[in-house]
């Protein structure tokens, strides 16, 4: 469970995070949406504990960020990050084992090794385990290292898991994967917060939406809450149609015509 | 460590056994290996027999052996401090000397040479050895951390920037020490001149005993590192959310990886491309996984400096070749091979 109070974040006079508010429960996935620069990284950032917020805190099981040492952090969160190009390539199994790194000294155990192979099953890509990493495509650059992260907390419940736009690079397929797993994963007992640019994703996975908008929260709740055109045209300066859709509960969000 | 590593890193040293005993028998004086076996075995007090000549024995304790004990301890520094950097730039092109940390130390320790001689010349011997390796530490460290802050940028280090910084610092620091020289007394000159070139032809037990500490505390502390250093070759945030304190490790690298090079600069000069070269042999071979390269580099960077040095005083015997020549000579063919190949990897992003 993380529970964040109030915090705000600037740089200099500049606020990137302002007043914000929000708590996602074991086994909840938050979505979190907001144009580009709306401070989505920033948050993700706060949270992961790469930056601390200059007012309010950040609780992870009711304790502090700050207070966790940086070890026994990572048995608790895992984290996707946006950008993940190496310069020193690996294999792709060597990468996965990474993950497993916050729990062996030097040498992974059986355990280790077993949850290696079953997280390359979650994501499918059992198949690139000999390649080398830089020799692979974007989308399954995508998939390796998330199943590195995955790997770092499969055997942690009530972890939480941080995706910043997971489905990045990936095709229809896939993104539909990701975001299938991050369902299952949330339905497992982890806490999952999850920044994504397409609105029907966010509705179709997720049990909260965010909506930032510089730094501010436009809208919180859950998606027959918050996906309207008001909050839509507010959080990203385009209008929009919503049309009802057999089977889902929430509206689909279908782009009219952009407005400044 | 997995059986592998362990395989590989035992057959390393195995190599490194052999070039040592062949560096230490082959020479003006020749010594054959059961007459070296038994030289060793007399000296160290195993067996009373002597099936060698007074002379062979001499030449092997005072002469060859502590070349030879130079040569692995310079070898393995180079070697292991160059896997550690191109680690902690993230970044398979950085080298000391590339990136000016050799010059840096060379820097320093012409400084000391040519504005301390009244200094140097009172405590010749260990301690002058000690003054002159700790300003090129202090060199090394120095330009380290000018080029680590000149080219990282949110914690990415961005190659461009990286080598254009060191061409900057090589440059500097090859000013100044023109200036130095151009200063020089008759009797500094050639200690300087000898620090461009590279050359163990100074080896002594005592210069072994000074430099000892130096290697040996990087070797044995490095390859615990390398877990975090696998870790942050995917990034500082990555390392940072896998539970590494990055910017700890960082400082711990910088400073061993400086101890070992700047050490070394200040017995045998610049000698070139083991550290780039070696990691990359191993890497290229086995595995990019820091558990091997780590260890690994250290001791085929002793086996191939060991050679390399045998190679500089029989080539041109009974002259010597400086050895700083024949690594370039060998080096710059591989390192533009490196390049090449990255190349159509499309891994440089130059």
């Amino acid at each position: 469970m993380i529970q964040v109070k109030n915090i705000t974040y600037q740089i200099g006079k500049k606020r990137l995070i302002s007043d914000l508010s929000f708590e996602v429960k074991a086994g909840e996935l938050l979505a979190v949406l907001g144009a580009n620069g709306a401070g989505k990284s920033t948050l993700m950032k706060l949270l992961c504990r790469e930056i601390s917020p200059v007012y309010g805190n950040i609780l992870l099981h009711g304790q502090d960020l700050k207070q966790y040492k940086l070890p026994e952090l990572a048995k608790l969160r895992a984290v996707l990050a946006q950008q993940n190009t190496i310069s020193i390539s690996f294999m792709v199994s060597e990468l996965v084992m990474m993950g497993r790194y916050p729990h062996f000294k030097h040498q992974p155990g059986p355990h280790d090794v077993e949850i290696v192979k079953k997280v390359m099953e979650e994501t499918g890509i059992t198949h690139l385990a000999g390649r080398d990493y830089n020799t692979l495509s974007g989308g399954e650059q995508q998939r390796v290292q998330l199943s590195r992260v995955l790997a770092q907390i499969h055997d942690c419940p009530e972890a939480c898991l941080f995706l910043d736009e997971p489905t990045n690079g990936l095709d229809l397929l896939y993104q539909q994967q990701v975001m299938e797993l991050a369902r299952k994963l949330a339905d497992r007992g982890y806490s999952v917060i999850c920044i994504l640019h397409d609105i029907n994703f966010a509705s179709r996975f997720a049990d909260q939406i965010l909506m930032l908008k510089d730094g501010q929260k436009v809208a919180l709740g859950t998606p027959m809450e918050v996906i309207n055109c008001e909050n839509i045209h507010e959080t990203f300066r385009i209008n929009v149609k919503l049309m009802a859709c057999e089977g889902y509960n929430c509206p689909l969000v279908i782009p009219a015509t952009i407005q400044t | 460590m997995s059986k592998k590593t362990k395989l590989i890193l035992l057959l390393l040293l195995f190599l490194l056994l052999a070039v040592m005993i062949l560096s230490s028998c082959i020479g003006a004086v020749t010594i054959t290996i059961p007459e070296f076996l038994s030289i060793i075995a007399n000296q160290t007090g195993f067996s009373e027999v002597v099936n060698f000549k007074p002379q062979q024995a001499a030449v092997l304790m005072n002469i060859r052996l502590p070349r030879v004990v130079l040569g692995v301890l310079i070898g393995a520094g180079l070697g292991i401090s160059g896997a550690a950097i191109q680690g902690l730039f993230r970044n398979p092109l950085a080298e000391p000397g590339l990136i000016g940390i050799s010059a840096g130390a060379t820097l320093f320790a012409v400084i000391v040479i040519v504005l301390e001689v009244g200094i140097f010349s009172a405590i010749n011997g260990v301690v002058g050895f000690y003054a002159i390796s700790l300003a090129a530490f202090f060199g090394a460290c120095l330009t380290t951390f000018l080029v680590y802050r000149m080219s990282s940028r949110h914690g990415k280090t961005e190659i461009t920037t990286l080598l254009l910084s060191g061409i900057a610092i090589n440059s500097l620091a090859a000013g100044l020490v023109g200036l130095l020289t151009y200063m020089a007394t008759n009797e500094q000159l050639p200690a300087i001149t000898f620090w461009s070139l590279g050359s163990l032809g100074g080896a002594s037990w005592e210069t072994v005993s000074g430099l000892l500490p130096f290697i040996i505390i990087p070797v044995f502390i490095l390859p615990f590192l390398a877990k975090s250093l696998n870790a942050l070759a995917l990034g500082d945030a990555q390392a940072l959310h896998m539970g590494i304190n990055v910017v700890m490790m960082k400082r711990i690298i910088i400073i061993l990886a400086t101890m070992a090079v700047g050490a070394s600069v200040a017995v045998a000069g610049i000698i070139g491309f083991i550290g780039l070269i070696i990691p990359h042999i191993l890497r290229m071979t086995f595995t990019s996984d820091n558990r091997l390269v780590i260890p690994g580099s250290a001791i085929l960077g002793a086996a191939l400096l060991t050679g390399a040095d045998m190679a500089a005083r029989t080539i041109v015997a009974p002259a010597e070749l400086p050895i700083g020549i024949l690594t370039a000579l060998i080096g710059t063919p591989v390192f533009m091979y490196i390049i090449v190949t990255e190349r159509n990897k499309n891994k440089l992003y130059l």
